[in-house]
C-alpha cells in the first residue's frame, strides 16, 4: 500500500464528497424540478460553465486512453488533438441555435428539441434510446479509470473485495447526484480542473527534465510509431483513418447527451458562444496529456518488473499511472490519481443525469406517464440516475473491462446517427421525419455492422474501393449512408405528397439572445 | 454579411489544415527534438482558439 499517494487521494476524496452534498444549497433552486434538479436551473454564467463544459468532456478515460493510445500505437492516437481542436468552432457556429430554441421553449435534451421540431414522438424516442444507449457504457468507463488508479495506490485484492474502494466512491457519487442534481458535478469540477492542470503542467515540465528533455523522449519512440504510416499503392495508409478520426468524433461530441446537458445549463446564449472561445486551454491540456504516452515509453515504465502484474492486467491503461508513481513522488501521485478519478465523478455524475433527463422527459412522461406532476417527473429522474450508476457499476464488477470498451466504441457510431435530427434539424425541417427515422435506421444497422465485421476490436473500417484500401471512422462512414438515405426518401417522400407541416418552433427562436419561456 | 463570410472559409482552411495528414506528417524543422507533426498540431489549436475568438468578438 502507498500510503503518503493515498493519504492526499483521500483527502481530497473526502473533500470533494462534502463539496457533493453542500452543492444542493448553492444558488438554491426547487430540487424537485427536473430543470432545477437536471439543468441547475440553466442559471451557469460563463466561469462555471467552462468548467462543468471542460470537467465533462475531457473524462478520466481521456486522461487514460488517450496516453495509453499514444504509449501503444503512436502517431495515430494523436488524432485527439485534431479533434478537440474542430470540436469548438464547431460548436460556436451550430449549437448556440439549440441552447436559444431550448430555452424558449423549456427542452431539457436534444430528443425534447426533435419532437417538437418535427412533431414526431417515434424521432424523438429514437434520439432519445440512442442517447441512453451511448451514455451508459461510457459511464462504466470511467469506473474502469477508477479501478486503475486504485490499483495503482496498492489495493491489488481481487474479486467484490478488491472493488470494495471502487464501490463505495461510487455510492457516494450517487447519494449526492441524487439530492444535488446538476449542482454537485458542478461545484466539483472547479477542484478537479483545478487538480488536472497542476498536474499536467507539473508533469511536462518534471518529467521530460528527469528524462533529458523532449528531444531525449522523441529519441525513444520507434520510427514506425513517431509518424502516421504513409499511404502505399493500395492504400492511404493511416491518413484517412487519422482524419476520419478526428473529424467523426468532433460532429459527435455535442450530440452526447451529456454534452448537451451542461450546454443547456448555461445561463446564456453569449455564455455558450464565450465558452467555445475558452475551451480549446483542455485541448491544449490534452495534447500535452498525449504526449505522457510518449513519456511513459521514455521512461521505459513497461519493463520494470515493479509494474509488470499491472500491465498484464490493464495493459497501456497503466502508462501514465506507471509514469507518475515512477518519476513524481508519492504525494504527488496521489494527487494526480486524485484528479483522475474525481475527472471521472464529474463526467459519470452528468452523464447520469442526461440520461436519467432522457428516460424522463421522453420515454417516461411521453410513453409511460403522460401528464405526471413535475415532482413526481423530477422524482423518477433522481430514481433513474440512481438505477443507471448501479447498473454501470455492476456492468464494471460483473463483467471483464473490454465489454464496457467495445460498448463505448459502438456508442460513438451510434450517437452521431442523431446528427441529421438534431444538426440539420436546428436549420431546416425540410429533411421528412420519416425519412429521418428510416436514415437512422440504416445508419445504426450499416454502422453496428461494421463494428462487428472487425470483432469490434476497432471502429477503424477498411472500406474497399476497387482494390483500393480507405481506411475511416466507421462513425462517419455510416453518417453518410444515413444522410444519403434522408435525403433520397425526402424526395420520395415530398414526390408522393406526404407532406408535414406542424412545427412547434418558428426560425426567431433559434437565433434570440434572451428568449422568453414560451 | 462578409464578415460571416470570412470567418466561414477561415473554419475551412482551419479544418483542412488539421485534417490534411500530408501537409504535417514529417519529422523535419523539429523544433528542440519536437518533430513537425507534434508542434505543428499544437500550434494549430493555439490557431483556432484564436480565430474562434475573434469571430466571438465580431459577435458573428
Amino acid at each position: 500500500m502507498n500510503w503518503p499517494a493515498l493519504t492526499v487521494f483521500i483527502i481530497l476524496f473526502v473533500f470533494v464528497t462534502v463539496l457533493g452534498f453542500y452543492a444542493a444549497r448553492w444558488r438554491r433552486g426547487n430540487l424537485n424540478s427536473i430543470d432545477e434538479w437536471g439543468l441547475g436551473g440553466r442559471r451557469f454564467g460563463t466561469l462555471i460553465t467552462w468548467f462543468l463544459l471542460g470537467g465533462d468532456l475531457y473524462t478520466a478515460y481521456t486522461f487514460i486512453a488517450v496516453p495509453a493510445l499514444v504509449f501503444g500505437r503512436g502517431a495515430i492516437g494523436f488524432f485527439a488533438v485534431p479533434y478537440t481542436l474542430m470540436v469548438f468552432p464547431f460548436v460556436f457556429m451550430v449549437f448556440p441555435r439549440l441552447w436559444s430554441v431550448a430555452k424558449r421553449h423549456g427542452y431539457i435534451t436534444a430528443a425534447d428539441f426533435v419532437r417538437g421540431r418535427f412533431d414526431s414522438r417515434l424521432l424523438g424516442l429514437l434520439v432519445a434510446v440512442t442517447g441512453i444507449l451511448a451514455t451508459l457504457p461510457y459511464i462504466a468507463l470511467q469506473l474502469v479509470g477508477i479501478q486503475v488508479v486504485i490499483a495503482a495506490m496498492g489495493f491489488d485484492g481481487t474479486g467484490l473485495v478488491g472493488d470494495l474502494p471502487l464501490i463505495i466512491a461510487f455510492l457516494i457519487l450517487a447519494a449526492y447526484t441524487y439530492t444535488s442534481g446538476l449542482r454537485a458535478p458542478a461545484m466539483i469540477a472547479i477542484v478537479k480542473d483545478v487538480l488536472i492542470y497542476v498536474t499536467v503542467i507539473v508533469a511536462v515540465i518534471v518529467i521530460p527534465f528527469h528524462l533529458g528533455g523532449y528531444g531525449n523522449i522523441f529519441k525513444a519512440i520507434p520510427t514506425d510509431k513517431l509518424l502516421l504510416a504513409p499511404p502505399t499503392d493500395t492504400s492511404f495508409g493511416a491518413y484517412t483513418a487519422y482524419a476520419t478520426l478526428a473529424f467523426g468524433s468532433a460532429l459527435a461530441l455535442f450530440l452526447y447527451p451529456h454534452s448537451v446537458t451542461g450546454l443547456l445549463s448555461a445561463s446564456s446564449r453569449g455564455a455558450v458562444k464565450r465558452n467555445m472561445a475558452l475551451l480549446p486551454a483542455y485541448s491544449l491540456a490534452l495534447a500535452l496529456i498525449a504526449l505522457l504516452g510518449y513519456m511513459a515509453v521514455a521512461a521505459g515504465v513497461a519493463n520494470l518488473p515493479e509494474f509488470a502484474s499491472y500491465f498484464d492486467r490493464y495493459g497501456s491503461s497503466f502508462a501514465v499511472p506507471a509514469l507518475f508513481l515512477h518519476e513524481l513522488p508519492d504525494w504527488f501521485s496521489g494527487l494526480a490519481f486524485a484528479a483522475i478519478a474525481i475527472g471521472a465523478l464529474v463526467p459519470a455524475a452528468i452523464m447520469s443525469i442526461a440520461a436519467a433527463n432522457l428516460f424522463t422527459r421522453n420515454i417516461y412522461r411521453e410513453f409511460l406517464r403522460p401528464g405526471c406532476s413535475e415532482k413526481h417527473e423530477a422524482g423518477t429522474a433522481k430514481f433513474v440516475s440512481l438505477l443507471v450508476k448501479v447498473g454501470a457499476l455492476a456492468f464494471i464488477v460483473f463483467l471483464p473491462n473490454k465489454y464496457a470498451i467495445q460498448l463505448q466504441l459502438l456508442g460513438g457510431i451510434w450517437i452521431i446517427q442523431t446528427l441529421p435530427a438534431i444538426v440539420i434539424g436546428l436549420y431546416t425541417r425540410w429533411l421528412h421525419r420519416r425519412a429521418l427515422a428510416l436514415g437512422w435506421l440504416a445508419g445504426m444497422a450499416i454502422g453496428t455492422w461494421m463494428a462487428a465485421a472487425q470483432h469490434f476490436s476497432t471502429s477503424i473500417y477498411p472500406l474497399d474501393v476497387g482494390g483500393f484500401t480507405v481506411a475511416g471512422y466507421a462513425a462517419l462512414y455510416s453518417l453518410a449512408v444515413n444522410l444519403s438515405v434522408c435525403v433520397a426518401l425526402t424526395f420520395a417522400f415530398k414526390l408522393v405528397g406526404a407532406q408535414h407541416d406542424a412545427d412547434a418552433t418558428v426560425s426567431e427562436d433559434y437565433d434570440e439572445d434572451m428568449p422568453r419561456l414560451a | 454579411m462578409s464578415k460571416k463570410l470570412a470567418w466561414y472559409a477561415g473554419v475551412v482552411v482551419l479544418f483542412a489544415g488539421a485534417l490534411w495528414a500530408p501537409l504535417y506528417n514529417r519529422v523535419e524543422p523539429s523544433v528542440f527534438g519536437i518533430p513537425f507533426f507534434y508542434w505543428f498540431q499544437f500550434c494549430w489549436i493555439i490557431v483556432t482558439a484564436v480565430a474562434t475568438a475573434l469571430a466571438y468578438k465580431a459577435r458573428l
